[in-house]
């Protein structure tokens, strides 16, 4: 069982990184705005995943099944992804 | 499944304990599915149209998305701590947080349909009513295309959020949910938890594109 | 007068007057008792006689269009007409047969024995399932009343999301309802196998069809809410025109394929996979030996399911997608024969040095394999990307996918069904019958679709209600083996039913299966079983002849 100070903690740390990637959104870092405001959205969710949601606690199964899910999307998010990435036109215009 | 006795194709609690908590991960791990293949076109279109979805980011209101955001990582807080109040038999402080939880819930609603009476007004709906005019207009359509579709459906998965943690509310209030049966508010808390990972994804991809206006 | 004679004019019901076994059959009877059954066994048989409606529609929508097929310039329906007809065909058969056939009849009613379960974990979202599952098919009957859709089952987009000339968004809406009923199924199927396995049934002690029906549950759980969200996308597109398909918006079409096949790939393997764990179930006991290299089957089934996903771009070699993409997908399809070949392998083995008893079941089971391997075989013709340059939209596709979708899953769906039938119905079916149907169903399919390899790779192209001229003689004999088919099908309809009410009754092992639905009565209990089953054998642990291989 997860202790009501972890879920307190674990609430202000999420406020925390949103106020982190609210700030990051309005400084122009280039190319790095992207990839920072998704790892922090990444460390969101986990921290949501970990504690709210109890899986740090849970049996083996349910972490397992978590993962899954997203694993799968990965599959289909990388698979269009590459296929758009990688379109070019075999004879020349 | 009848209040605090286990339905007769499980031997015991326990084992529908963990068949429901099973379960309701399987339903969430469907959801990340059915979210995900609007992200997946989302990524394409974002990564062919990059100047276009960072000018269409500035048009919705950051303000209100940040504050969407922190009302929603402020319900799944008050939400687990509902879930750790039913698991220890606290019924009150259970049902003071389940209702907190409704109440941001709600909030976060309102604030979501005073920025879509917004885009109305300013003509940002897409379809015959679309009258922005500036720099990649069709491809800003197809950004605020998947703004209303992805932000839609997420509205539409926190309403029955709101609606299932009413009946929770409602089912602590009746004294159904114990110290040893709290399994219907556990899997409650689950979905509602996951309704706000989809948003914690939303946030960045729509309101946090394209640097300071 | 003698007593017999005497006894022969008694009135019916006196003469009827035994002890009646309670079961699941007549535990309770009325409307009532089956509509609101949460009862995984008599949903089962709702889900039955609901597939078998929808078999009839999409078997009518084929013959029409192989009747059109006789002539060259197309017969009896026109061309606007013949395109809704393949449409119907396909979403039927796929959705509203295929897909749910043997998970939701026969796993629906077997799964649970087979684990020594009283029911499924969630019995009210089994029933739940079956009604998504007739409220999606009346928005299909609707359609088909008001018209009709005109894409394709595959609704491609601009197609799809631009042109009004037919119903796409009641086609698509009822494909979207059903997706739902599969995925109960799916989640139910996975918390049963996982948290009601009975004392000492471990994992590698499971039935293969087990293992199948789990790799299955795991795509349609991954898979079909990706066909929902690209539905949903699609009809937004339609009606609200948000253009998300749409290149003048900066949209991509072949986004819309991209999406489409992440599932309907998968789709294939809901298919074949359930089947597959029939035919290991049949082989057996028809071989009377264990199935050879057991782990090897069942990691073979999970390989499938894991492959499977990862496949989707063959469909679009010529769509437009990366050629580098195309590359490595078309690698991947090779993988992906690999352990469908184990299978088959593993099956073959099996029967070596058994007893082989050519039962109906087994016929099936045998035609299965043949034909699975010729359909397997095929598509790595279509999987190499310069060979579907050729094939691609041709009739050679075509009857790459029915001899694994008819000759393979139908036939093993047929096979499922007599074999546990008296199990199910408490009675035996007229073996006879069964095996005349059998041959007639493999000859008829056989003439039905062979001829359409040669077709497609003359360079008929498919969905066309027309043709050159020199392909009639081969369209002719397609047909002909179509009205064969049909006819063969309609057999097992007839002596099914006759046997219900007219045939010998059932022992409780009427095979000599192992098997724990073998254990019990036929028909079982409500609960399945009069105890809670204890499992401490291997499975298929059929004792050791000399001859038999060890």
């Amino acid at each position: 069982m997860i202790s009501r100070r972890v879920v307190i903690l674990n609430g202000i740390v999420l406020l925390i990184l949103l106020a982190a990637t609210a700030a990051f959104a309005r400084v122009d870092l280039g190319v790095w705005n992207t990839p920072i405001a998704m790892a922090i959205a990444v460390a969101k969710a986990v921290l949501v995943i970990l504690f709210f949601m109890e899986v740090k606690v849970s049996p083996k199964l349910i972490w397992l099944t978590a993962a899954m899910g997203f694993f799968w999307l990965a599959i289909l998010a990388l698979g269009v992804w590459t296929d758009v990435m990688t379109r070019v036109a075999i004879f020349p215009r | 499944m009848r209040d605090g006795v286990v339905a007769h194709q499980f031997d015991d609690l326990e084992q529908q304990n963990e068949a429901d908590r099973l379960g309701m991960w399987v339903f969430l791990i469907t959801e990340v599915l059915f979210f995900g293949g609007m992200f997946t076109a989302y990524i394409e279109y974002r990564t062919i149209h990059p100047q276009a979805f960072s000018i269409a980011s500035h048009h919705l209101d950051y303000w209100m998305g940040t504050i969407n955001t922190a009302l929603l990582l402020v319900s799944s807080m008050t939400m687990a701590l509902a879930v750790h109040g039913a698991q220890r038999g606290k019924r009150w402080i259970s049902a003071l947080f389940l209702f907190c939880t409704i109440v941001l819930g709600l909030g976060f609603l309102g604030v979501k349909f005073w920025e879509y009476a917004k885009h109305i007004n300013e003509g940002l709906v897409p379809g015959r009513g679309f009258k922005y005019m500036g720099p990649y207009a069709r491809e800003v359509e197809l950004f605020m295309s998947f703004y209303f579709l992805m932000t839609g459906m997420h509205a539409l998965h926190m309403t029955i959020g709101v609606c299932v943690v009413t009946v929770m509310l409602l089912l602590t209030l009746a004294g159904k949910i114990t110290r040893v049966y709290h399994s219907p508010i556990v899997i409650a808390g689950l979905y509602w938890h996951f309704v706000d990972i989809v948003w914690i994804f939303l946030y960045p991809c729509f309101y946090l594109i394209g640097g300071p206006k | 007068m003698t007593a017999v004679d005497a006894a022969a004019r008694l009135p019916i019901p006196a003469r009827a007057k035994r002890p009646m076994r309670e079961h699941y059959l007549n535990e309770s009877y009325g409307l009532r008792s089956w509509l609101l059954t949460t009862d995984h066994k008599r949903i089962a048989l709702m889900f039955l006689a609901a597939i078998t409606f929808f078999f009839f529609i999409g078997g009518i929508a084929a013959l029409l269009m192989r009747i059109n097929l006789i002539t060259p310039t197309g017969y009896i329906v026109g061309n606007e007409t013949y395109n809704r007809l393949f449409s119907l065909h396909g979403i039927v058969m796929v959705w509203f047969f295929l897909i749910p056939s043997i998970p939701a009849v026969i796993g629906n009613f077997v799964l649970p024995m087979m684990l020594g379960a009283r029911d499924l974990a969630f019995p009210k979202l089994n029933l739940l399932s079956f009604y998504i599952f007739v409220f999606g098919g009346c928005f299909t009957i609707a359609d088909v009343i008001l018209g009709g859709v005109d894409t394709g089952w595959t609704f491609y987009t601009p197609l799809s999301s631009e042109y009004l000339t037919s119903q796409v968004v009641l086609a698509i809406a009822g494909v979207f309802i059903t997706g739902f009923s599969s995925i109960l199924t799916g989640l139910n199927f996975i918390v049963t196998t996982h948290r009601m396995r009975a004392p000492g049934l471990t994992w590698f002690r499971l039935p293969l069809f087990v293992w199948s029906m789990y790799t299955t549950s795991a795509i349609l759980v991954l898979a079909t809410p990706v066909l929902a969200i690209t539905l949903v996308m699609l009809a937004v597109e339609r009606i609200w025109h948000f253009g998300i398909f749409d290149p003048r918006y900066g949209g991509d079409p072949l986004l819309f394929q991209h999406l489409f096949w992440f599932y309907s790939h998968p789709a294939v393997y809901i298919m074949v996979l359930p089947a597959m764990g029939v035919v290991s179930e049949i082989i057996a006991t028809f071989s009377r030996k264990r199935v050879f290299g057991y782990k090897f089957v069942a990691f073979a089934s999970i390989s499938i399911g894991v492959l499977g996903f990862l496949v989707w771009g063959h469909h679009m070699f010529v769509a437009g997608q990366s050629v580098y993409a195309s590359t490595v997908f078309s690698f991947l399809s090779f993988l992906v024969a690999v352990p469908s070949a184990i299978k088959v392998f593993n099956w073959t083995m099996t029967m070596r040095k058994g007893h082989v008893h050519f039962s109906t079941p087994m016929l099936y089971a045998l035609g299965f394999i043949g034909l699975f391997t010729i359909g397997g075989l095929t598509g790595l013709f279509v999987a190499t990307l310069g060979v579907d340059v050729h094939v691609h939209d041709t009739y050679f596709v075509i009857a790459h996918f029915h001899f694994i979708m008819v000759g393979g899953s139908v036939m093993a769906y047929l096979g499922a069904i007599h074999y546990w039938w008296p199990k199910i119905s408490g009675k035996l079916y007229p073996e006879m019958w069964g095996r005349i149907s059998a041959v007639l169903i493999f000859f008829g399919f056989n003439l039905t679709f062979l001829p359409q390899f040669l077709l497609g790779y003359l360079g008929m192209p498919r969905r066309y209600h027309n043709y050159p001229p020199e392909f009639q003689v081969l369209n002719v004999m397609s047909t002909a083996g179509a009205t064969i088919l049909g006819l063969g099908y309609l057999l097992p309809l007839a002596y099914l039913i006759w046997s219900a009410r007219y045939a010998k009754d059932a022992p409780p092992n009427p095979w000599g299966a192992t098997g724990l639905e073998w254990q019990t009565d036929s028909p079982p209990p409500k609960d399945n079983f009069y105890e809670t089953p204890i499992v401490t054998e291997e499975p298929y642990n059929y004792p050791e002849t000399e001859s038999a291989y060890a």
